[in-house]
């Protein structure tokens, strides 16, 4: 165990053992994602108030867990690279941000969707809401300090700083629509007791919230390969990758 | 048929929250395929480069 963690640190192999990876958890991934769409779309019943416009939920919702749990990530790995100086660390790290970023704006722009026909306004600055533009400045935050610093190593101890810091942002909004009276409804799956969903709607949301979390891993190994190509690009190994057939 | 797509009046609240959702997951699996494109062409450059000068 201790030594494929070992074998992990190492740029080298994670690149191989990633692209190993990648084709068999883009599969399952799109495996999860048919399957979640159909019973999305096609099996569940369409809401007893909402009609057939809550089926926004199966993106909007698996895509604002996934901003949430990207940002957890990003700044776990940001902390590891902080204390260890692992350097995979620093690149997940960095290459999570962009993905956080593209999945908060979806939840921001699917929520502004469903938002129009059902509560009669695209925004509305609540405390949810609010919180989760806070989200995707943060996001872009640390996405511009990355590239406005040069050298990749300060780079990435800034950023993660940063990310550290708005990991703050995180239980605000989960708790947002406890500690609020907002517009946003309530949790109805992670309540302690029993959900108060219809198990016909549960599933398809669950198989779409793997869908995304297998995405997320899918593209954070294709954009850590291109980050440690490019940081490894003096190395013996990324020479002869370079130098041979590819 | 005609109804799934019509979502019961809102087709086009529905439809553009997945068309979209496709957009950003697309353009998520294509901006490292191009940026790998383009590293491995800036690394094969280099590599013919310092042949040359041997």
């Amino acid at each position: 165990m201790w030594r494929f963690f070992h074998k992990m640190g190492s740029p080298k192999h994670f690149y191989r053992i990633a692209g190993a990876w990648i084709p068999w958890l883009t599969m399952i991934c799109a495996g999860f994602m048919l399957v979640g769409l159909y019973q999305g779309l096609w099996v569940a019943p369409a809401d007893y108030q909402q009609g057939e416009s809550y089926r926004i939920m199966f993106v909007h919702v698996p895509a604002a867990w996934m901003s949430l749990f990207i940002y957890v990530v990003m700044a776990g790995a940001g902390a590891i690279g902080l204390i260890w100086h692992m350097k995979l660390a620093e690149v997940i790290a960095i290459s999570s941000a962009h993905i956080g970023a593209s999945f908060t704006f979806l939840a921001l722009v699917t929520g502004s969707i469903w938002g129009k026909p059902m509560w009669g306004t695209w925004w509305v600055w609540d405390a949810r809401l609010t919180s989760e533009l806070i989200l995707l400045f943060l996001y872009l935050g640390v996405i511009a300090l990355h590239n406005a610093v040069e050298d990749k190593r300060t780079a990435a101890r800034a950023t993660s700083i940063l990310a550290i810091v708005g990991v703050v942002n995180i239980p605000i909004i989960h708790y947002s629509v406890e500690w609020w009276n907002t517009l946003h409804q309530g949790p109805t799956v992670t309540k302690f007791d029993a959900p108060s969903i219809d198990v016909r709607m549960l599933i398809p949301l669950l198989l779409m919230a793997v869908a995304f979390k297998l995405f997320y891993a899918v593209v954070v190994l294709m954009r850590a390969r291109c980050e440690i190509l490019q940081r490894e690009r003096n190395t013996q190994w990324v020479r002869q990758l370079a130098g041979g057939s590819y | 048929m005609g109804e799934f797509f019509h979502m019961g009046g809102y087709a086009f609240y529905v439809w553009t929250s997945y068309g979209l959702t496709l957009i950003v997951l697309l353009a998520n699996l294509l901006a490292p395929l191009r940026q790998r494109r383009k590293i491995l062409a800036d690394l094969a450059r280099r590599d013919r480069r310092e042949r040359n000068m041997k």
